[in-house]
C-alpha cells in the first residue's frame, strides 16, 4: 500500500532528522530538545485518548505524576535501580489509569471531563497530604544511583539527549504502528460514531478502557522518564496546569495525527520560552493559544496540513 | 469558652462562607442551567470582581463605606459587561458546543489571570470593610431566677460578617424575584426548558445567552466584593471558589437553582466543621473524591431528579 510506505518514510525521516538535530544543535537548544522529546511522549499518550478515541480528559497529570512518583519513590525510598524503578513507575501509572478509567468511563462528555479533573485534583492533594514521603510542593532530588541506566550516567547532557531520543523514537514508531493497526482503527471508529461501532459488534466499553490504560501508561512512562532524566520529582507536575498542557500541545499540533504531539510541544515550548523572557505572565500565551485554536483552527497545524496538502497524513 | 457558644460561632462563620458560596455557585448553576455549558473561567470572574472592588475603592478614596458601596454596585456591572463581551467574541462563535466551550473558557481563565498578574501584580491587597463594629453575642445561662442572658468573653463577630449574610440573602431573593416574577426571568426559564421552542416563539435566544452569561459572572463578582474585606484580593484567589462552586452545583443537581442554595449551605457549614476533625488537605481530598463519585453514580445530583 502506497500510504503505508509514505507513513514509514515520514516517521523514519522524522526520527532521522531529530537524530541529526541532536548531533548538531548548540548546547542550549539541545537541552530544550531533550525536554521537548520527553514531553512529546506525554503528548502522544494524551493524543491516543483525545485525538484517536475522542475522549477529552482534564486529568492526565494524574497519570504523569503516577509514573513520576512511582519512579521517584521506589528509587529514592525503595532503593530500586533505575531500570526496575522505571518499570514500577509505568506499572503505577497503568494501575491508576485502570482504576480511574473504570470509574470515569461510566460518565460521558462534560461529566467525563469534570470527573477526570476531580480525580487528578484528589491525586495532587494526596501527594501534598503524604508530605512525609513526597516532600509536597518542595519535591525531592533523586540520588545518583537512580540516574544510571544500562551503564550510562544520565546526568550528562549528551547521554540524556540520546536516552530521550531513543525513548521518543520507540514511542513514536509504536504509536504510528498502533494507529494503523486493527485496534487503532477501531478506536477511530469509536471517536467518529460510538453507536455505530457498538452496532457493528465492538465492545466499546472495553475498548475505551483499553484506550485509557494505554494512554495513561504512555503518560506515566513520560513522567517516569522525566524524573529519571532531570533528577527531580515535585508536586507541581501533578497540578491542573499539567493536565491542561497536553491538551494544548495536542490541539496546537493537531489532534488525531501522529506528528501533531511533537509539533505542538516544540511550538509551545519555544513560544513560552520566548514570552517568559518578556513577561512573568507567560501563561497568557497558553491561554490565548487555547482560545485562538478553539475559534479558528480546531484541527491544529498537522490537521491543517492534512486538509490542504497531504490527505494521507496518518 | 463552653461548647454551646463555640458551636454558635462556628455556625456563624459557616453561614458567612455559605452566603458567599451560594452567590458564586448560583452564577455557575444559572449558566449551566440555561446555556448547558460549563464555565471554567467562573473563578477568574470571581477574582476579577475582587480586584475591581480594590481598584474602585482606591479610585473613590473617601470613607471606606463610600468606596465599598461604589464597588458593590460597579464591580459586578464591569465584570458582567466583560463576560457578555467574552460570550459574543468566544462562546457564540464556537456555537456553545459543550467541549469546545470548556477548552475556550480554560484559555479565558488563563488570559484573565495573567492579565491581572501583569496589571495588578502578584501581591494580595486588602479592601477596608465599610464598618468596623464588633458585636458581642449573648448566650443563655441558668441562674437561680431561671434563664438569663449573659455575654461570654470573646464571643463576638464583626458587624460586617453579619452584613455579608444579610446582603447575600437579599441578592438571592432579588434573583429569585427576577427569575419568577419578571419577563426577563420568564424568557430565561423558557430558554432553559427548550431553546428551540423558545426561539420558535420569538425569544432572542442568543441575546438571552449573553445576558445569562453576564449575570452569572456578575453574581460571582458580587460574592467576591462581599468577601474581599475579609479575605484580600489576589490574582490566584479564584481557584478555591471555582472548585467549591463545582462541588455545590454537582451536589445540588446540575442547573437546579433551589438545589444550589441548599447545597451551598450544606458545603459552607460542613467545610468549617469537617476541617476541625480532619486536616484541611484530607478534608479536601475526601470532598473531591466524594463529588467525583456522585457524578459517576448519581449524575442528577443528590437532590436533583433524573431527567427524562
Amino acid at each position: 500500500m502506497i500510504d503505508a510506505r509514505r507513513s514509514l518514510l515520514l516517521h523514519g525521516g522524522i526520527v532521522a532528522c531529530l537524530a541529526l538535530l541532536a548531533a548538531t544543535l548548540p548546547a542550549y537548544h539541545a537541552g530544550n530538545l531533550t525536554r521537548i522529546l520527553v514531553l512529546a511522549v506525554y503528548a502522544m499518550g494524551y493524543n491516543l485518548l483525545f485525538g484517536y478515541t475522542g475522549l477529552l480528559s482534564l486529568g492526565h497529570a494524574l497519570f504523569f505524576a503516577a509514573g513520576m512518583y512511582g519512579f521517584g519513590l521506589s528509587a529514592a525510598l525503595g532503593g530500586l535501580s533505575a531500570g526496575a524503578a522505571l518499570l514500577a513507575g509505568v506499572a503505577a501509572a497503568a494501575l491508576v489509569a485502570g482504576l480511574t478509567g473504570a470509574l470515569a468511563l461510566r460518565t460521558r462528555d462534560v461529566a467525563f471531563m469534570i470527573v477526570t479533573l476531580m480525580f487528578a485534583q484528589a491525586g495532587y492533594l494526596t501527594i501534598l497530604y503524604l508530605g512525609t514521603w513526597t516532600r509536597g510542593d518542595e519535591g525531592f532530588v533523586l540520588p545518583a544511583a537512580a540516574r544510571r541506566l544500562a551503564g550510562f550516567d544520565l546526568r550528562g547532557d549528551g547521554a540524556r539527549l540520546v536516552a530521550a531520543l531513543t525513548l521518543f523514537s520507540a514511542c513514536f514508531l509504536a504509536t504510528a504502528a498502533l494507529t494503523g493497526s486493527r485496534l487503532g482503527r477501531t478506536l477511530i471508529a469509536i471517536r467518529e460514531n460510538e453507536e455505530r461501532a457498538r452496532m457493528l459488534g465492538y465492545d466499546t466499553a472495553r475498548l475505551k478502557l483499553v484506550a485509557v490504560v494505554l494512554s495513561g501508561t504512555l503518560s506515566g512512562l513520560a513522567g517516569a522518564a522525566y524524573a529519571m532524566l532531570f533528577g527531580y520529582v515535585g508536586a507541581s507536575f501533578a497540578t491542573v496546569q499539567y493536565s491542561i498542557l497536553p491538551l494544548l500541545w495536542v490541539l496546537l499540533g493537531g489532534a488525531g495525527t501522529t506528528v501533531g504531539p511533537l509539533v505542538g510541544v516544540a511550538l509551545m515550548f519555544y513560544l513560552i520560552d520566548w514570552s517568559s523572557r518578556v513577561t512573568d505572565a507567560y501563561m497568557l500565551v497558553a491561554g490565548a493559544a487555547l482560545i485562538g485554536l478553539t475559534l479558528f483552527a480546531p484541527q491544529g497545524v498537522a490537521g491543517l496540513i492534512r486538509r490542504k496538502a497531504a490527505p494521507w497524513l496518518p | 469558652m463552653e461548647f454551646g457558644p463555640h458551636l454558635m460561632l462556628a455556625l456563624l462563620e459557616g453561614a458567612v462562607t455559605s452566603a458567599v458560596l451560594a452567590l458564586t455557585a448560583m452564577g455557575l448553576s444559572l449558566v449551566f442551567g440555561v446555556m448547558r455549558v460549563v464555565n471554567v473561567a467562573h473563578g477568574a470572574f470571581f477574582m476579577l470582581g475582587a480586584v475591581a472592588a480594590w481598584w474602585i475603592a482606591q479610585l473613590v478614596g473617601a470613607h471606606p463605606a463610600l468606596g465599598f458601596a461604589a464597588a458593590l454596585l460597579a464591580a459586578p456591572l464591569l465584570v458582567g459587561a466583560g463576560a457578555m463581551l467574552a460570550d459574543r467574541l468566544i462562546l457564540a462563535r464556537v456555537g456553545y458546543d459543550p467541549e469546545r466551550t470548556i477548552v475556550a473558557t480554560i484559555g479565558l481563565m488563563y488570559v484573565i489571570e495573567q492579565t491581572v498578574l501583569m496589571g495588578f501584580g502578584p501581591d494580595a491587597r486588602p479592601v477596608a470593610p465599610p464598618f468596623d463594629a464588633r458585636i458581642a453575642l449573648p448566650w443563655v445561662e441558668r441562674t437561680a431566677e431561671g434563664l438569663a442572658l449573659y455575654w461570654p468573653w470573646g464571643l463576638s463577630i464583626t458587624a460586617y460578617k453579619l452584613f455579608v449574610i444579610a446582603a447575600a440573602a437579599a441578592i438571592l431573593a432579588g434573583l429569585w424575584a427576577l427569575m419568577t416574577r419578571t419577563g426577563a426571568g420568564l424568557v430565561m426559564r423558557a430558554t432553559q426548558q427548550d431553546r428551540d421552542m423558545a426561539r420558535a416563539f420569538g425569544v432572542p435566544v442568543s441575546r438571552v445567552f449573553a445576558r445569562v452569561f453576564g449575570l452569572g459572572a456578575a453574581l460571582a463578582a458580587m460574592g467576591a466584593v462581599l468577601v474581599v474585606p475579609i479575605q484580600q484580593a489576589h490574582y490566584l484567589m479564584g481557584g478555591d471558589p471555582l472548585l467549591l462552586s463545582f462541588i455545590v452545583v454537582i451536589i445540588g443537581g446540575l442547573g437546579s437553582l433551589p438545589g444550589t442554595v441548599v447545597a451551598a449551605l450544606l458545603i459552607g457549614m460542613t467545610d468549617g466543621i469537617v476541617s476541625v476533625f480532619l486536616s484541611p488537605t484530607l478534608a479536601k481530598i475526601v470532598a473531591t473524591l466524594a463529588v467525583a463519585l456522585v457524578l459517576v453514580f448519581r449524575p442528577q445530583g443528590l437532590m436533583g431528579r433524573a431527567r427524562a
